[in-house]
């Protein structure tokens, strides 16, 4: 198995490395930093920002570190006077061309040009401003996404995320020679294209080129608003990702923190997106049963597989992409939507207030949310049933703007009638997580016995795998679900439209085995969404994928059936999962969407 | 050493022989023999990057797969060369002559000409000798097809990796190497991909044997190549000549009379003032002490009523616009030598500031991802370095 060694010199010192591994590779592996911009460790290597070059011996041109395979014999030098020259001048070449308002820009010390113009002392006036003669735009169209043309770079990181990651190819490379940029299909604006606002475009994107819509200033001002009652929920996502945005590292758990500082911005009340979670799983697994009863037992033609509905992304990617399969997925709104639902009805009845009077905030992991929040079929509860969705970025620069010292705050619990959850909502946040938590509550309910996995943790469909899958057998069932006995249930678990789009290939021409299957729209699941902390990337991805299932274990409930306010939920008010009033307020449909 | 006389050559457009017969006579020989005949030969690519021919075809030889592609690159952009176009409409079959070899060489079933966007007029003509070929190809029992594949008109595809890109619908633009197309060439299959010019003389090589043809020129630069002259010259035109004369000698012989300067290798080449004419030698770096300079064949001769501000103008306004705008140093550096030569001539910069961008050329040549970037540096520090004077006043 052992690979073939390469040997070679880095900087005077000799270095091994196994055949294949770049010079940036060989450098990080003796802990030299060489800087990057157009390398990102999720895609596929471009070697086109040219910031990375280094000096070979013997070689007519300094090559770009990322994109050269190192080869025996090689003597590299990664900081010779040559190389911080070409280095400086490279980035005094995209300064040249690029907005440098810093001051005034949302990614403003979390960006990675600033860093490195910074490290190598640029000066700005070295070339002439080519920003005057072009004539950059801001496209603000998009419910979700910015793009500013002026702070582009052209790395072309957002077009390999789209492209590689997602299979959207929503952003790609137009004209060329100084005109060359990063655009739309025919340069459209980007409400107008086949975009899933999944927002993974902003995470890789290096500079402010492509930044959320924010609605931090609409928020404050609905803070502010005496006449207003402000609830806000989290997304099971954010807490595991939110510390990186306020000085922890990376898999930091600050739930209650978080709740704290909620508080002190002033929301009247802090709830919880798990809530709705939990109600989702209720909902959820009794579709699938009522589905598997429907075609097993009354014979119906019932789409299978079913297909979870919680990822916004991935919703609006099967409505441009596989518009003949919107039957496969699952009826139910995503935790968001319901959350939103049952604000503005059982919530407010609860608290006495005219839901005309109630703003319902998001913090979402997630830029699609908030094009989720203003699609026109989100109003059962008769109003808008999510007002503003912010993502944990937001929430960083909010947290910092109140002024709050983060890191010394004492935690807090959620506020009551929608703060309750269980475990398996918090794994909503990690790819499988919707699944796993799925299993728990459906498994018990056919059975009447606990899914016989150790500590309840379903660990198959755990993992950064792109597509898992597991199966469960049916044994011993209970009498009304007898339909089910000895059947094996196949499960299959997606993150990263790339990924669905291979599963959905499959269903598209009837040969997917599975059941029910589980596809989120960014990889890694939410803890890797368009809207957490920058960077993001695999070994990140990792850390918060692992501190939500540290969340779970601590949890005392484990079951989604067993939240306390969800069964006091169905008594008080929605009946019984999938009834009249679930139907409602908790179910939605989906459109059709052209390709292009 | 150099030869003194400057020497008409006529390999590339003779029809002493039928092209059937050198082909036929060709396929003959052991596929070993030809690769080392054309190392032997010592022939370089004559599109202008000057990569050893033989062993080009040895490297895709050697590669396993049966699914191989041989390409003629006949995106003949470079400002200031027509040769290509004159042998593809002249002598066809001697390029496909070479196309059938390297297949045969390297076992690849298939091959395409790229053809430039703007030489669409040749496709009737050439389809009808493609016809003829492969005819040809089923009497010598040889399982190759050539098929033509029309650019678009970016200059950048005239790079092998950019035109593979291209051909395979894709942006046109250069891939990291390595790897190389002889491993990893169209489809990712291992592939060979030579000039029109060098294929012909591929064939020529193996019909007259490598000794003859290494007879001409010198070392490390042997035989003779197609030029494309123009500019101020009465005998505009194309050329065979013997490689390594100087350009005092082509100047004698295609001048005006009042030759100031020299471009040699079109707008991404290197302009030479009158005071070098006599050091510098026409061949690849590296045999000749002194200058030698490669190209592709464009010779531009510019007499002195001509403003060399005005020509590296033009040059850089062409580079603005074909870069494929992938890479920094070319996409932003060519703006801002555009911008900043104008600036200059404004005096809204001072005359320092040509050295600044005389360095920024050098980051260029260093940095860039493609032969494109690196060449602007070319013609813009010669230009600016021999006529410094023309830029400011």
């Amino acid at each position: 198995m052992s690979k073939k060694m390469i040997n070679l010199t880095i900087d005077g010192k000799a270095v091994s490395v196994p055949e294949g591994a770049t010079l940036l590779d060989a450098a990080k592996q003796e802990k030299v930093k060489i800087p990057t911009l157009c390398y990102h460790e999720d895609l596929c290597i471009a070697g086109n920002c040219r910031v990375c070059v280094v000096e070979v011996e013997g070689w007519r041109v300094l090559p770009a570190s990322c994109a050269t395979p190192a080869m025996e014999g090689m003597v590299v030098y990664t900081n010779s006077p040559l190389v911080r020259r070409a280095r400086k001048d490279v980035l005094a070449l995209l300064i040249s061309e690029h907005s440098t308002q810093c001051t005034t820009c949302y990614r403003s010390t979390n960006c990675e040009l600033q860093d490195l113009a910074s490290e190598y002392n640029i000066d700005n006036e070295i070339y002439i401003n080519l920003l005057k003669d072009k004539n950059f735009t801001i496209d603000k169209s998009s419910w979700a996404i910015e793009k500013d043309e002026s702070k582009c770079i052209r790395c072309q990181r957002c077009v390999r995320t789209c492209a590689e990651l997602q299979k959207v190819n929503a952003l790609d490379v137009i004209n060329k020679g100084a005109d060359m940029k990063i655009a739309t299909f025919f340069d459209t604006v980007m409400s107008d294209v086949v975009c899933t606002n999944c927002g993974q475009c902003i995470n890789h994107c290096p500079t402010g080129a492509l930044t959320e819509r924010r609605y931090i200033d609409e928020i404050w001002e609905a803070i502010g608003d005496p006449k207003k009652h402000v609830v806000v929920q989290t997304a099971p996502a954010v807490r595991v990702a939110l510390g990186e945005m306020l000085g922890y590292e990376p898999g930091a758990r600050v739930t209650g923190k978080m709740v704290t500082a909620l508080k002190h911005l002033g929301f009247d009340s802090v709830l919880d997106t798990d809530f709705s979670a939990d109600l989702t799983i209720m909902e959820e697994a009794y579709e699938l049963l009522d589905r598997l009863k429907r075609k097993l037992v009354d014979g119906e033609d019932v789409s299978i597989p079913m297909m979870t509905s919680c990822s916004p992304g991935w919703i609006k990617f099967i409505e441009h992409m596989y518009p003949d399969h919107l039957g496969n997925l699952s009826t139910c709104k995503s935790p968001q939507q319901m959350f939103g639902a049952i604000a503005k009805t059982y919530y407010a009845k609860k608290r006495k207030i005219d839901p005309k009077d109630l703003v319902v905030v998001s913090v979402m992991p997630c830029s699609a949310k908030k094009y989720e929040a203003k699609r026109t079929e989100m109003n059962d509860s008769g109003f808008q049933d999510v007002d503003m969705v912010v993502t944990t970025r937001e929430l960083g620069h909010m947290i910092r703007q109140s002024g709050i010292n983060f890191k010394e705050i004492p935690d807090s619990e959620y506020d009551k009638f929608m703060g309750e959850s269980s475990g398996a909502a918090v794994i909503f946040g990690a790819t499988g997580g919707v699944m796993e938590a799925a299993l728990r509550t459906a498994y018990e309910v056919i059975t009447g016995r606990e899914i016989p996995f150790d500590g309840l943790n379903v660990t198959p469909v755990r993992g950064m795998e792109g597509i898992k899958d597991a199966s469960v057998k049916l044994e011993n069932v209970l009498p009304e679900y007898s339909f089910l006995e000895g059947i094996e249930v196949r499960v299959a678990v997606a993150h990263g439209l790339t990924n669905a789009a291979q599963i959905m290939d499959d269903v598209s021409i009837g040969e997917s085995p599975y059941h029910f299957i589980e596809v989120m729209a960014c990889p890694g699941g939410c803890i890797g969404g368009g809207g957490q902390p920058i960077p993001t990337n695999e070994e990140i991805r990792k850390k918060r994928a692992e501190a939500i299932y540290t969340e779970d274990e601590k949890k005392t409930i484990r079951k989604s059936h067993e939240n306390p306010e969800v069964i006091q939920l169905y008594k008080d008010f929605l009946g019984k999962p999938l009834g009249e009033v679930s139907h409602h307020l908790l179910h939605t449909k989906y459109t059709r969407r052209e390709r292009v | 050493m150099a030869k003194q006389k400057l020497k008409r050559v006529d390999l590339i457009f003779s029809q002493e022989c039928s092209c059937k017969d050198i082909i036929s006579a060709a396929l003959q020989k052991p596929k070993e023999e030809i690769v080392k005949e054309l190392i032997d030969s010592g022939l370089k690519g004559r599109g202008g990057a000057g990569f050893p021919t033989g062993l080009k075809w040895k490297m895709a030889m050697q590669e396993k797969g049966n699914k191989k592609y041989v390409i003629c690159n006949a995106d003949e952009g470079e400002p200031g060369t027509f040769k290509d176009r004159e042998i593809l409409d002249r002598v066809a079959t001697k390029v496909l002559g070479g196309m059938a070899l390297a297949g045969y060489v390297t076992g690849a079933r298939e091959g395409f000409i790229y053809l430039r966007h703007e030489y669409k007029f040749l496709i009737p003509k050439l389809e009808k000798v493609l016809e003829k070929f492969h005819i040809w190809m089923d009497d010598f029992d040889l399982d190759f097809k050539v098929k033509l594949f029309i650019g678009g008109g970016a200059y950048v595809c005239g790079e092998e990796t950019a035109l593979i890109e291209s051909m395979e619908g894709k942006r046109g633009e250069p891939r990291n190497k390595p790897p190389y197309p002889s491993s990893d060439g169209y489809l990712g299959k291992p592939t060979v991909i030579n000039n029109v010019e060098t294929l012909v003389y591929a064939l020529m090589i193996i019909r007259i044997g490598a000794d003859k043809f290494k007879s001409m020129g010198f070392e490390g630069s042997t035989g003779s190549k197609l030029f494309s002259v123009s500019g101020d010259t009465p005998k505009a035109g194309i050329y065979e000549l013997e490689l390594g004369m100087t350009l005092d000698e082509f100047v004698k012989e295609f001048g005006d009379g009042d030759a100031k300067a020299v471009q040699v290798g079109g707008a991404s080449g290197f302009c030479v003032p009158r005071k070098r004419f006599a050091e510098t030698h026409i061949g690849y770096q590296g045999g000749l002490k002194g200058f030698s300079l490669p190209t592709g064949g464009s010779m531009m001769i510019f007499n002195s009523s001509r403003s060399m501000y005005n020509v590296l103008h033009n040059y850089l306004e062409f580079f603005e616009e074909e870069s494929c705008g992938q890479c920094t140093p070319c996409r932003v550096g060519c703006q801002q030598l555009l911008k900043g030569v104008e600036a200059v001539k404004r005096g809204e910069k001072s005359q320092k500031y040509l050295n600044d961008l005389l360095r920024l050329a050098e980051t260029m040549q260093l940095t860039a991802k493609c032969g494109l970037g690196q060449s602007v540096g070319n013609s813009f520090s010669s230009i600016v370095e021999n006529f410094r004077e023309e830029m400011i006043y």
